[in-house]
C-alpha cells in the first residue's frame, strides 16, 4: 500500500472519529432534555423536510435566500462527488465512473464541474455580502456578521472547490482523465505549459488540500453555528405540527415543577433547535421588542440556551448545580428577567425562521417558572393576576357590569339548542369604553344579517389568553375548565368573538381542554356574511384613505390574513392599503402576550414605532381587527399629536357604517 | 415568638350593591376576598418570618366558609391557620369581635410567647377600624396605628419602633412588645402564592376553634353580645351634576369654567 494512502486512511479515521464523537457529545447533551413526542404522523413530518428542507420555502422568502438555495443544493450534489473523493483516497483503483454506464459518468463529473462553479460563485456572493453589504440584523452584540467564523467557513468551502478544479485540471492536462469536466478542462488549458512533474506535484497538493480541508470542515460543522448542516434538515422533521403558539399544559401536582429555570428542564426538541440556529438573524430583524431597544432578541434568547447547555448540560445530567444560570443578569449563556417580560408573543420569530425553531414558546417557559415558582414579576401584574382570579377580567370591574354596554338590545340569552352563534363578547368588548362601539357594531351587523346569535351575559368569563402568556399556567388551567365545561353545558356549537385573542384562545387552546367547535373571528363571519349576499353594504367611500393593521393573533398565530381584508373591500369598495410590513411579516401593536398590562421600561414604545409606519401611507383611516391594537393605536396617535388626523377604526365598525 | 396576624373575609365591596327597596346589602353571588388591608399585614409578618424566623398564626373569626380565606393564608406561608366559628359568635359588632380574638390571642400566649399581632387598617365591609384597638386594650398591649413602616425590634429590650402615616406627616415612635399594630397599605407589597404552595394549602389542617375552645360566655359574644344596632344602610343621594362648556370644541375654555366653578366651591386652593 502506497505510504501516502495509508497516511490518509490514518487521518481519515481519525477525522471521522472525532467527527462522530463531537456528534456524540451534542447528542448527549440534547438527551438531556425533557421528554416530547415529536415522533407521531410521519407523512405530515415528511411533507415538512421537502417544503422547509428541500425546497426551502422560508429560505427563499427574503431575496437573499435564493443564493443559499443555490449552495444547499450544490452541497446536496457536491456530497456524492466528496464521497467519491474520499473513497478514491481510501480505496487504490476505485472509480465511481467504472461502476456507471458511460454515458451517466460522465453526465456526473459534467454536473459536479457545473455545480462547483456554482458554489464557488454562491460562496464568493456570500463573502461580499458579509463583507460590504452585511444586513444589520446579520450582526448582534454576540457575533458580527464578518466574524472569523463564518468567514473561515466560507473559506474553506471556497478553497473545497479550487483544490477540486486544480487536481481535475491537472488530472485532464496530463492526459489522465478524459471527461466531460469543461471548466477543469478550460483551467487545463492554462496549465498545458507545465511539466509532467510539476503537473504531478500540482494534482498531488491540490488532492491533498482538498482531503484536509474536507476532514477539518467535517470537524468544524458540530463546534460552530454549521452544525445547522448536519440538524436543519432533522429539525424540519420534528417541527411543532401546530401552531407552537398553543403552549402544551402542565400537570399540577405535589411535587410538580413549572417552566423552565435550568437547561435540561427544555424538551429534547428545545435544546436541538438550539444547536441548529443558523444565526441568520431574520427572528432579530422582525422582533418587536429587539427594534424598539428592550433587550430581547429571539437569536439571543437561543443562542443562550445553547451556550447555558455547552456550558452546564453535563453538570446537570449528573445532577449538580451548573456554574451559569439560565435565568439571571444578562450575559452570554444567561438570559435577563427584562428579556422575558419584553416578548409580545407576536409569533414573528416562530414564523420566520428558516430552520423552524421555535423561539417564543421558550420564553413562556420561562415565564411559567419565574410566575409559578418564584411568585417574581413585573409589578403591574400582581393586580391583573388578582382581578383575573377573583373578577375574572383584567380590569377588576364588578363582573355585573359585563352586560352594560347591551343596554338596548334587550335580552340577547344564548338559549342552548335554539341559538346558534354564541357571541363571546369578550372584556375588552365588554369592558373597555372604545371597545363596546365595536362590540355594538358588530351585534348590529349581524341583526342586519339576520343571524341567529345570544350571550352569556353575566356567565362569561375571561377567556385566559394574557394570563396563559404571561406563564401564569395555574389560573389560565382554571378558566379554560370552567369555561369549557360552560361552554359544554350551554350546547354551544358556533361561537364568533370579535378579539383574536378570545378567537385564538377557545380556538386553538381549549382543544387541549376538549373543546372543539367551530370558532370564528368577526372579519370572518363578516366575509362569509357578505360573500353569501345575507349582508348587504353601500360601499361608502367616506372612510378616506384606509389602511389595515394585521393582529399577530388574527393573522400569524391563525394565518387569517384575507378576511379582514375583504371585509374592508365589501364595505369601502376597495381593498386597504398596506403598511410596509404585512401579513406574515406585519408588525405587532406591542400589547400580546400579557404586555397590554405591562409598562414599557426600556428602549422606544412599540405602538409608536408602528403608528410612524402607518404615517408614511398617509391614512385617514387606521383600520384594525383587535381590541387591543385598537387602544394600542389611538394612545399611539395621541401621543405623536395625530388623534384628530386619523381615525382608528374595527373592520366592524366600517362596515356597520356601511349599513346605512 | 409568635406573630399573629388578624384577617377577615369580607365580599368583594367593588361588586356589593345595597338593594333600593330593603337598604340592605345584596351579597348574592358576589365573591369573598381577603380584606385588602389584612393582606398587608399577614405579608408583613410573613416579612419577619422571612427575616427573623418568627413562627406566624392567620386569626379569623367568621363562617365556616372562611377557610377558603385562610387556604390563602396558608398558600402564601403561614405556619398556621386559625377559624374562630361558632354559631353564637355570629352578628358580631367590633366590641364581640374583638373580645373573641383577645380570647383567641389569650389562649395562643398560654403555650408562646406573642410577639405581635397585626391587624388591617379597618375593613372595606365594616369599615370601624376599631377591632385592632380593642384587641390591644383587651390584652394591655401597646397600640401602634397606621403603621407604614416597621422601623427596628429590639429583642434584647423587647421594642419596636414603627413608623406611621398620618395626615400630611409621618410619626416614628417607639412601643413596648407585645404589641398590636394595624396596618396602611403603603407597609408592603404583598406577595403572590407559588404553585407549589397553592397545592399544598389546600391539603393543609385549618384548626378550628369554637365556644367549646374558647369558652366565653355566650351571653358576651355574637349579637347578644353586641349593643351596636344598625338600623339603616343607604347610599348617600347625590347631587345631580351639570355640564358646563363644551370640551370638545373649546377644551381651554372649559377647563377655565371648571377650574372657576371649582374656586367658587372653594374645592380648589390657589
Ligand atoms: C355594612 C356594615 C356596617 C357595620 N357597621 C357596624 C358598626 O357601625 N358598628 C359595629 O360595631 N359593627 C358594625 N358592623 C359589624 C362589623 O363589620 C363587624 O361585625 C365587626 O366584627 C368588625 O368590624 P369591622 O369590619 O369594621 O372591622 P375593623 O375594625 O374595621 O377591622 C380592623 C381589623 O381588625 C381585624 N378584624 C376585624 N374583624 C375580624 C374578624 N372577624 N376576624 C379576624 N380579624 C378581624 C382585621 O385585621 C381588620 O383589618 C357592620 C357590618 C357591616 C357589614
Ligand atoms: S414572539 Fe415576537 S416579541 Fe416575542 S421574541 Fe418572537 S418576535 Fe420577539
Ligand atoms: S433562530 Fe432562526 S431566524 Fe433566528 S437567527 Fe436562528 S435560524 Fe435565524
Amino acid at each position: 500500500m502506497p505510504l501516502q494512502q495509508t497516511v490518509f486512511i490514518i487521518i481519515f479515521a481519525v477525522s471521522v472519529f472525532s467527527f462522530l464523537f463531537s456528534c456524540y457529545q451534542r447528542l448527549q447533551l440534547v438527551a438531556i432534555g425533557a421528554p416530547e413526542n415529536r415522533f407521531d404522523n410521519p407523512w405530515a413530518r415528511l411533507l415538512g423536510v421537502f417544503s422547509y428542507a428541500f425546497a426551502q420555502r422560508r429560505v427563499l422568502a427574503r431575496p437573499y435566500g435564493f443564493n443559499h438555495f443555490l449552495l444547499f443544493w450544490a452541497f446536496i450534489v457536491l456530497l456524492l462527488a466528496n464521497a467519491e473523493f474520499l473513497i478514491e483516497g481510501l480505496i487504490s483503483d476505485f472509480s465511481l465512473a467504472a461502476l456507471l454506464p458511460v454515458a451517466l459518468g460522465h453526465g456526473l463529473k459534467l454536473l459536479f464541474d457545473i455545480v462547483s462553479v456554482v458554489a464557488l460563485g454562491c460562496v464568493l456572493v456570500a463573502f461580499v455580502r458579509r463583507l460590504f453589504f452585511s444586513p444589520e440584523y446579520l450582526g448582534t452584540d454576540y457575533t458580527r456578521p464578518a466574524s472569523g467564523e463564518a468567514l473561515l467557513i466560507l473559506a474553506m468551502i471556497a478553497t473545497l472547490m479550487i483544490a477540486f478544479f486544480l487536481l481535475n485540471a491537472a488530472h485532464i492536462a496530463l492526459g489522465q482523465e478524459v471527461s466531460w469536466r469543461p471548466i477543469s478542462s478550460a483551467l487545463a488549458v492554462l496549465l498545458q505549459g507545465l511539466r509532467g512533474e510539476t503537473l504531478q506535484g500540482l494534482a498531488q497538493v491540490a488532492w491533498w488540500i482538498h482531503a484536509l480541508v474536507l476532514l477539518l470542515f467535517m470537524n468544524f460543522l458540530p463546534r460552530s453555528k454549521h452544525m445547522h448542516i448536519l440538524t436543519a434538515i432533522p429539525n424540519c422533521y420534528f417541527k411543532s405540527l401546530e401552531k407552537p403558539n398553543t403552549q402544551p399544559r402542565e400537570t399540577f401536582e405535589k411535587g410538580a415543577r413549572y417552566g423552565v429555570s435550568s437547561v435540561e428542564q427544555y424538551s429534547w426538541k428545545d435544546l436541538f433547535d438550539s444547536l441548529t440556529c443558523t444565526e441568520c438573524g431574520r427572528c432579530q430583524d422582525l422582533c418587536p421588542a429587539h427594534s424598539t431597544s428592550k433587550p430581547l432578541n429571539p437569536r439571543k434568547i437561543v443562542h443562550d440556551i445553547k451556550i447555558n447547555l455547552l456550558k452546564n448540560g453535563l453538570a446537570r445530567k449528573e445532577g449538580a448545580t451548573g456554574s451559569l444560570p439560565l435565568i439571571g443578569a444578562a450575559k452570554e449563556g444567561t438570559i435577563c428577567e427584562e428579556a422575558i417580560w419584553s416578548c409580545t408573543t407576536c409569533g414573528a420569530c416562530t414564523s420566520v425562521c428558516p430552520a423552524l425553531i421555535e423561539q417564543m414558546p421558550k420564553i413562556v417557559k420561562l415565564r411559567r417558572h419565574l410566575v409559578q415558582e418564584k411568585a417574581q414579576f413585573p409589578e403591574e401584574l400582581l393586580n391583573l393576576f388578582e382581578n383575573m382570579e377573583q373578577r375574572s377580567n383584567p380590569w377588576g370591574i364588578a363582573p355585573s357590569e359585563r352586560t352594560k354596554w347591551s343596554g338596548q338590545l334587550g335580552d340577547r340569552t344564548f338559549k342552548p339548542g335554539e341559538t346558534e352563534y354564541l357571541f363571546f363578547v369578550g372584556c375588552a368588548g365588554a369592558f373597555d369604553n372604545r371597545n363596546k362601539h365595536v362590540t355594538v357594531a358588530l351585534a348590529t351587523i349581524m341583526d342586519a344579517a339576520g343571524v341567529s346569535w345570544g350571550m352569556l351575559g353575566k356567565e362569561e368569563q375571561c377567556c385566559g389568553d394574557s394570563v396563559r402568556r404571561l406563564g401564569n399556567e395555574f389560573v389560565f388551567e382554571r378558566m379554560a375548565k370552567a369555561n369549557v365545561s360552560l361552554l359544554k353545558e350551554k350546547k354551544v356549537t358556533k361561537i364568533v368573538t370579535q378579539c383574536p385573542h378570545c378567537f385564538n384562545t377557545l380556538k386553538n387552546d381549549y382543544k387541549q381542554y376538549g373543546l372543539e367547535i367551530e370558532v370564528l373571528h368577526h372579519s370572518q363571519l363578516i366575509d362569509q356574511l357578505a360573500k353569501t349576499g345575507r349582508l348587504k353594504l353601500h360601499q361608502q367611500s367616506g372612510q378616506g384613505k384606509v389602511i389595515f393593521h394585521d393582529s399577530c393573533y388574527l393573522g400569524r398565530h391563525n394565518d387569517t390574513y384575507e378576511a379582514p381584508r375583504a371585509v374592508l373591500q365589501a364595505a369601502t369598495g376597495r381593498l386597504p392599503g398596506e403598511f410596509g410590513r404585512n401579513r406574515e411579516n406585519g408588525f405587532c401593536c406591542g400589547a400580546g402576550g400579557g404586555r397590554m398590562w405591562l409598562e414599557e421600561q426600556s428602549g422606544s414604545r412599540i405602538n409608536l414605532e408602528r403608528v410612524k409606519e402607518a404615517m408614511a401611507q398617509q391614512p385617514d383611516t387606521l383600520c384594525v381587527s383587535c381590541p387591543y391594537c385598537m387602544t394600542m393605536m389611538e394612545d399611539g396617535l395621541k401621543d405623536l399629536g395625530l388623534g384628530d388626523k386619523v381615525r382608528v377604526k374595527d373592520i366592524a365598525e366600517v362596515t356597520a357604517e356601511a349599513l346605512r | 415568638m409568635l406573630i399573629i396576624s388578624c384577617i377577615k373575609q369580607v365580599p368583594d365591596t367593588t361588586q356589593v350593591k345595597i338593594d333600593p327597596v330593603t337598604n340592605t346589602l345584596i351579597r348574592d353571588g358576589i365573591p369573598f376576598i381577603i380584606n385588602p388591608y389584612d393582606s398587608h399585614a399577614l405579608e408583613e409578618s410573613l416579612r419577619l418570618k422571612d427575616r427573623y424566623g418568627m413562627r406566624t398564626v392567620a386569626l379569623s373569626m367568621g363562617p365556616p366558609n372562611t377557610v377558603a380565606t385562610l387556604r390563602k393564608a396558608y398558600a402564601i406561608g403561614v405556619d398556621e391557620a386559625i377559624l374562630l366559628t361558632d354559631r353564637c359568635f355570629g352578628g358580631a359588632d367590633t366590641l364581640a369581635t374583638s373580645k373573641v380574638l383577645a380570647a383567641a390571642i389569650e389562649r395562643l400566649t398560654q403555650k408562646e410567647e406573642v410577639g405581635i399581632v397585626f391587624c388591617g387598617k379597618q375593613t372595606i365591609d365594616g369599615d370601624t377600624a376599631q377591632v385592632g384597638p380593642g384587641i390591644a386594650s383587651r390584652l394591655g398591649f401597646s397600640q401602634l396605628t397606621l403603621v407604614d413602616r416597621i422601623e427596628s425590634i429590639d429583642f434584647l429590650r423587647k421594642t419596636i419602633k414603627v413608623r406611621r402615616k398620618l395626615e400630611g406627616r409621618h410619626e416614628i415612635v417607639e412601643a413596648p412588645l407585645p404589641v398590636m399594630i394595624t396596618v396602611v397599605r403603603e407597609l408592603n407589597r404583598p406577595r403572590y402564592p407559588v404553585v407549589a404552595m397553592r397545592l399544598e394549602a389546600e391539603e393543609k389542617e385549618i384548626k378550628v376553634w369554637d365556644n367549646s375552645v374558647l369558652q366565653l360566655d355566650v351571653e358576651t359574644v355574637g349579637l347578644k353580645g353586641s349593643p351596636t344596632w344598625v338600623s339603616k344602610i343607604f347610599s348617600p343621594e347625590r347631587d345631580q351634576g351639570e355640564i358646563i362648556g363644551d370640551g370638545i370644541s373649546d377644551p381651554v375654555g372649559t377647563a377655565s369654567l371648571l377650574i372657576d366653578k371649582l374656586l367658587s366651591k372653594d374645592l380648589l386652593t390657589v
